[in-house]
């Protein structure tokens, strides 16, 4: 059971490798969390995330192996990860993502649609499963990983940002969607970190770290705010892109 | 039937559940023997998630309200979802007070028992726990009275048993003889923690009632500065023409939620600062109603909405005579922290009864709000523990919202007595809360 600083004892992680969600597990395992259940691509890469919870002070781990490019697993998955837990699930982090290159994707229909599959159809069929889980439980929580991307769509990754903007939009109609039922569910917007996704990226103007991250979305759960940005002072920066003129907005975003 | 979202007075991890009042003992034993997993509800008094089950069933006991008549001996039996003030309602007019009541009169006889509360007067005739002379308890394997010579090992992880061993149909318990409705207090202030406990382990006992408030904001010379109140029930001797009026009910209530921000530290040591001056340096003998006495807070209606809509935590902890240190370190630990922590609540308890679960042991208590938001909050509390630990305390599970299984088990050195006998009486775990679950009570 979650505790009265938002602290959850259980917790599942849809994306289990991802650097985002590894940082947001070792913070919690510091905390409360002594379950940890890891649904992902590579098994190795999910052991090591594994060690990484139990060395931060979970007391149990396991791993859960899919494909999100094949999106009839995500139930399956999902209820694999609920047996393994075998008791209430306090958090579930959904961190199923992929950038992709844009410019090899964009002349292909068949990486356009693994794009939209991984980053959206696969993360919805899974949110699905979970929410009604969670529902039937009383109580219980979602965090979404989703980025400052999906805020206003770039040309120049308009896969990406496309799909996550699609995420994005169906979550806060999902977290509408949960009130009174004891479940809660919360966005995360970061801006570019410095994760193996974003590797060889060129740092912007608000490229943070994992770990800070990861601070903002433990500190945001005790907060009621549907979106945690992050660094934060992205929420009123993007308040103004968003506006920007077409013409600026490109000139600014699509160097 | 119906699925309501609650939570605990502190409002911090609500839950849905599904609700149902049955108005009789069969009915209650049919509802439990229903559901795959329950917990009792009076009237969510208790701080954290104790009265809730998510996902599960919550049996309000608020229509098990049978009042029976008062013996000559003051020996009454009452429904376990009567509340202390209807209670009070009944027998006050009628010469009698309750044994020991907490600091609020909306809490039912039922969850009195469930967290064997205390209040001012534990020093000298221990905890509610220490009244019930009968109790009648539909468990998953049946219904049964029990009593301090019948069952009492099923009857003392009751009391205190968080109602992890059944549900509460109805309570018998002695009352105490009273002759007004009025309380003769004492009243001192103190400017050092040391002096008031000085003068609480040395005069105490010449009290029937006896508290503290001390003042956690305050560093340096005037750390944890307090108003000692003490009293006793005035008799006809000291009142010629004393009557016998229940305590009337609030006149105020906090509309809505407070906004976030309003408990800072400035604001919340301009309180303090206010509620220190305002008290006498010295006063004798000052007539209190019942009401004003032990109920302050219940003169207003949803006071906890102060805290705004994350909701506050209640830490209390207890440790023994010996351990008076961990008092003064708990102290200086939270007016050093800067965290916004209202008034809190010295007392000093008399001995232990035989609740494996039950709190109170001899020595010192220490009881403090504080609301959810502060960063530093949770490690705070969590330094407080290894504290209370190390001097063999314990925290008290009604107000607990965030302790951890591995703490229990070191602050309830007998929790595995309580888990046998909760084995059982319900062998297929289906008493359940949230809390339950977080500390890891359930016994499986």
């Amino acid at each position: 059971m979650e505790n009265a600083f938002a602290q959850p004892q259980n917790v599942v992680v849809l994306g289990g490798s991802s650097d985002i969600a590894r940082a947001i597990v070792k913070k919690l395992c510091a905390a409360r969390t002594h379950t940890v259940i890891l649904a992902g691509r590579s098994q190795a890469l999910l052991d090591d995330a594994a060690r990484e919870a139990l060395d931060h002070g979970a007391s149990r781990t396991d791993t859960v192996i899919f494909d999100a490019e094949d999106t009839t697993s995500a139930s399956e998955t999902v209820r694999r990860c609920f047996d393994k837990v075998g008791d209430h699930v306090d958090l579930v982090i959904m961190a199923v993502g992929r950038l992709g290159s844009q410019s090899q994707d964009q002349n292909d229909v068949v990486a356009a649609t693994r794009m939209m599959n991984v980053n959206f159809t696969w993360p919805v069929a899974a949110l699905t499963e979970v929410r009604t889980r969670l529902v039937a439980q009383g109580s219980g929580r979602i965090v979404v990983l989703s980025s400052v991307g999906a805020v206003r769509v770039r040309g120049s990754a308009y896969l990406y940002g496309g799909a996550k903007a699609g995420l994005d939009r169906l979550c806060e109609g999902m977290a509408d969607s949960l009130l009174g039922t004891g479940v809660r569910l919360q966005l995360v917007r970061p801006g570019v970190v410095r994760t193996k996704m974003t590797e060889g990226l060129k740092d912007v103007p608000f490229t943070t770290g994992v770990n800070e991250v990861a601070d903002n979305v433990v500190r945001g759960l005790t907060h009621a705010d549907r979106v945690i940005w992050s660094p934060p002072l992205l929420r009123y920066v993007f308040a103004l892109l968003r506006h920007l003129p077409a013409p600026l907005w490109r000139k600014v975003m699509d160097r | 039937m119906s699925r309501q979202r609650l939570s605990g007075w502190g409002r911090t991890t609500p839950g849905v559940f599904d609700v149902e009042t049955p108005d009789t003992e069969e009915l209650v034993a049919l509802e439990l023997a229903k559901s795959s997993g329950a917990i009792a509800r009076g009237l969510g008094r208790s701080y954290g998630d104790a009265a809730q089950l998510s996902g599960g069933l919550v049996i309000a006991n608020r229509s098990l309200n049978g009042l029976g008549e008062i013996a000559a001996n003051g020996v009454v039996r009452v429904g376990a979802g009567v509340s202390i003030d209807e209670l009070l309602a009944f027998c006050i007019p009628r010469g009698w007070f309750v044994p020991v009541t907490p600091g609020t009169r909306q809490v039912t006889i039922g969850g009195a028992v469930a967290a064997d509360v205390h209040g001012k007067n534990h020093h000298r005739d221990g905890s509610w726990g220490d009244h019930v002379l009968e109790m009648r308890l539909v468990t998953p394997t049946g219904s049964l009275t029990v009593s301090p010579t019948t069952q009492p090992d099923v009857f003392w992880a009751t009391i205190g048993g968080m109602g992890l061993t059944g549900i509460l149909t109805s309570v018998t318990l002695r009352l105490l003889k009273i002759e007004s409705d009025q309380v003769l207090v004492d009243t001192t202030r103190y400017a050092q923690l040391d002096d008031v406990m000085a003068a609480m382990v040395e005069g105490d006992d010449e009290y029937r009632y006896s508290v503290a408030w001390v003042d956690c904001m305050t560093t340096g010379a005037s750390m944890g500065r307090a108003i000692l109140t003490r009293g006793d029930h005035a008799t006809r001797r000291d009142i010629a023409d004393a009557t016998l009026r229940a305590p009337s009910p609030a006149r105020l209530r906090v509309p809505f939620d407070a906004p976030a921000g309003l408990l800072t530290p400035l604001t919340v040591r301009a309180f303090n600062e206010a509620w220190f001056r305002r008290a006498p340096r010295r006063r004798e003998g000052e007539h209190q109603s019942l009401g004003a006495f032990f109920h302050p807070l219940d003169g207003v209606k949803d006071w906890n909405r102060l805290y705004g809509p994350r909701g506050f935590v209640q830490y209390q902890f207890a440790v023994a005579d010996a351990q008076a240190q961990c008092v003064v370190r708990a102290i200086e630990r939270l007016s050093s922290s800067g965290v916004p922590s209202f008034l809190a609540v010295l007392k000093r308890f008399g001995p232990a009864n035989h609740g494996p679960l039950s709190f109170p042991i001899s020595g010192w208590t220490l009881a403090l709000d504080v609301p959810v938001g502060p960063a530093a909050l949770p490690d705070l509390l969590d330094d407080l523990d290894e504290m209370v630990i190390g001097a063999g305390g314990r925290v008290y599970l009604a107000k607990d919202s965030r302790l951890t299984p591995a703490a229990v088990r070191v602050m309830y050195p007998r929790l595995d007595e309580f888990l046998e006998v909760k084995n059982r009486v319900d062998p297929r775990h289906q008493m359940a809360s949230d809390l339950a679950r977080r500390l890891n009570l359930l016994g499986k």
